[in-house]
């Protein structure tokens, strides 16, 4: 309480210290109260699993076997030349290069069409939202049904319109590709809400001044809205990276990440590693590598988005 | 302005025309699998995968509680995605209050690690936290499967930060007065800053609720008997299982039990669609 009010550490806010002095200014020892359960939690659940699936990835360490001997990088040695994991790896390059580009584009020209005065926003808007708040697992089951070979409607539909036959989830080439579009599917609407925010803060003046210029529809979304979007559109494409990255309940339900392995995704080998095979060391040595790729997409996503903000 | 106004017109029209078939088209392809999945579950047993069925048939919904513990399920994701929310709000509308509002030396660096935790994937943390609920007899079949679903996942940092931006808005006034009243921190929180807060209260529990509500990967782990284990993971072991009669009967149940599994967190959304939107539109983040 009788403490000077001129706070040393953390991030006061500087341009209080030339008004009154505030309240706020003090420290307030109390806060560590405040802090205690989340830093408890943060220990437990967060830094100690951390630290033991470090130590976990340098250790031959199988469920069965008591013996847990230190192994130093032979885990990652044998990640180098196990198939199967890089497999999974060229499975997630093509999940993304599908999943993002469609992702990006249909998530865009659905924001641009619900950013017009247009009857029934909010029941578009909400429709594109429900596959988000629908578990994966009930997503996954009923389009492995709509896209069953032969009897599921989809390829009944491509049938009786003409449209070619395609193995969506029996042909190794397509598996990947078709769980690439359902997640797409998926997760638009959380991408749709961030295009609306984003164009929402382009100014009027802009357009405006394009349509003095003669400039039509078309030409304003390519000079105008596309370019003023790009900070969005940088988050988007982070954040739909991570989601493959971390891809699990589609692939283990549609596919069992098959056939000819052609659908395991990172994860969900991590999964077989660790609970089928019951290797948990080299699980984790795994699951390292997989957590670097994810923390250097997050990483460029908050030095972008600090960037973009910042000027 | 000074071109011929038919033309304009006519193009204002066109670009209409545009937006709305786009965004019919795109609606049938977001809610034609809904509409499909409920028509199958009430379809009669021969006929489900038609659009529009000969008549209501309510056999595919008996033979779900038939085959699958439903109500147990369903009890166990309630507490568990319960137990998530309480959890989260309590210890996460603390965390950001003294985030927001109280001046301590290393406030700097539990905001950068909590930014920080938000990189780290789960996947990677799994397997050990896994050992520590085996360890722990957490993950044997009984109550205590609940603690091993919930504290794993007890606090998110994207409610914190929700939490956290929403009490900045506060007008300083009202603490400085409160202070100057002798009120107490917690006072403070209890009485002058949840009551202006309950937005924040409402988007951080109705984003922390889909997540358990909906997960798969970590019940999976934690227990596979299906009397204790939540809806969604026993609604896909049966739908990955194919143990049933005919595939009929079979698309019938998962139908019907996927109808369940999705109704509750639909029916939020549909409820409260503003705030969710406002939540996702403020944090950028997900999950």
């Amino acid at each position: 309480m009788n403490n000077p009010p001129v706070a040393p550490g953390g991030n006061g806010s500087g341009a209080s210290r030339f008004r009154f002095r505030s309240s706020d200014d003090r420290i307030n020892w109390i806060a560590y109260l405040f802090v205690l359960p989340y830093v408890v939690f943060f220990a437990a659940m967060i830094a100690y699993p951390l630290g033991y699936a470090i130590y976990l990835a340098f250790h031959e360490w199988s469920v069965i076997d008591p013996a847990k001997p230190f192994v130093g990088l032979d885990n990652f040695r044998r990640l180098f030349n196990d198939s199967l994991f890089w497999k999974s790896l060229r499975n997630t390059v093509k999940f993304l290069v599908v999943n993002v580009p469609v992702t990006v584009a249909l998530s865009l020209i659905l924001a641009v069409a619900l950013n017009r005065p247009i009857q029934g926003r909010t029941f578009f808007r909400a429709a594109y939202f429900l596959p988000y708040v629908t578990a994966g697992v009930v997503v996954s089951l009923i389009w492995q049904w709509m896209l069953g070979a032969g009897t599921g409607i989809v390829p009944r539909f491509f049938e009786f319109v003409g449209l070619p036959k395609i193995g969506w989830l029996t042909d190794p080439s397509w598996t990947m590709i078709t769980i690439a579009l359902m997640v797409a599917w998926k997760q638009m609407g959380v991408y749709i809400i961030l295009y609306l925010g984003g164009l929402q803060g382009i100014p009027r003046s802009l357009y405006e001044a394009a349509e003095l210029d003669g400039a039509n529809g078309l030409q304003q979304l390519w000079t105008i809205t596309i370019p003023q979007l790009r900070p969005i559109t940088m988050l988007v494409v982070l954040l739909s990276t991570i989601v493959g990255f971390q891809l699990f309940t589609e692939p283990y339900i549609m596919t069992g990440g098959g056939p000819l392995n052609s659908s395991i995704s990172v994860v969900l080998y991590i999964y077989r590693v660790a609970f089928e095979r019951l290797e948990f060391g080299y699980a984790s040595a795994i699951g390292m590598v997989l957590a670097m790729f994810i923390m250097l997409t997050a990483l460029a996503q908050r030095i972008l988005l600090k960037e973009d903000t910042g000027r | 302005m000074n071109k011929p106004s038919s033309t304009s017109t006519w193009k204002i029209r066109l670009q209409s025309l545009a937006s709305y078939t786009a965004l019919i088209i795109g609606a049938i392809v977001f809610l034609f699998p809904f509409y499909y999945m409920v028509v199958g579950s009430i379809s009669p047993a021969n006929e489900v995968g038609r659009i529009i069925p000969s008549r209501i048939d309510l056999s595919s919904w008996d033979y779900m509680l038939s085959r699958i513990p439903v109500t147990r399920n369903l009890l166990i994701s309630f507490l568990y995605a319960g137990g998530v929310v309480l959890s989260t709000l309590l210890v996460g509308s603390l965390t950001g209050y003294a985030l927001a509002r109280l001046q301590f030396p290393g406030r700097g660096l539990i905001f950068n690690v909590l930014l920080l935790t938000m990189m780290i994937p789960f996947q990677l943390t799994m397997i050990p936290l896994y050992i520590m609920i085996v360890d722990l007899g957490w993950a044997k079949p009984g109550p205590t499967v609940l603690l091993g679903l919930i504290i794993p996942g007890a606090v998110n940092a994207t409610a914190i930060l929700i939490f956290r931006q929403f009490f900045l808005q506060i007008p300083r006034d009202l603490f400085d007065a409160a202070r100057v009243d002798g009120e107490s921190e917690f006072g403070i929180l209890a009485r002058i800053v949840m009551p202006l807060s309950a937005p924040a209260f409402l988007i951080a529990g109705l984003l922390t609720f889909i997540g358990p509500w909906n997960e798969f990967l970590w019940p999976l782990l934690v227990t596979r008997d299906v009397h204790w284990m939540p809806l969604a993971e026993s609604v896909a072991l049966f739908g990955v299982g194919g143990q049933t009669g005919g595939a009929a009967s079979r698309w019938g149940t998962i139908t019907a039990a996927s109808t369940t599994l999705a109704i509750p967190a639909v029916a939020l959304f549909i409820f409260f669609q503003r705030y969710f939107i406002e939540g996702i539109a403020a944090t950028g983040i997900k999950e």
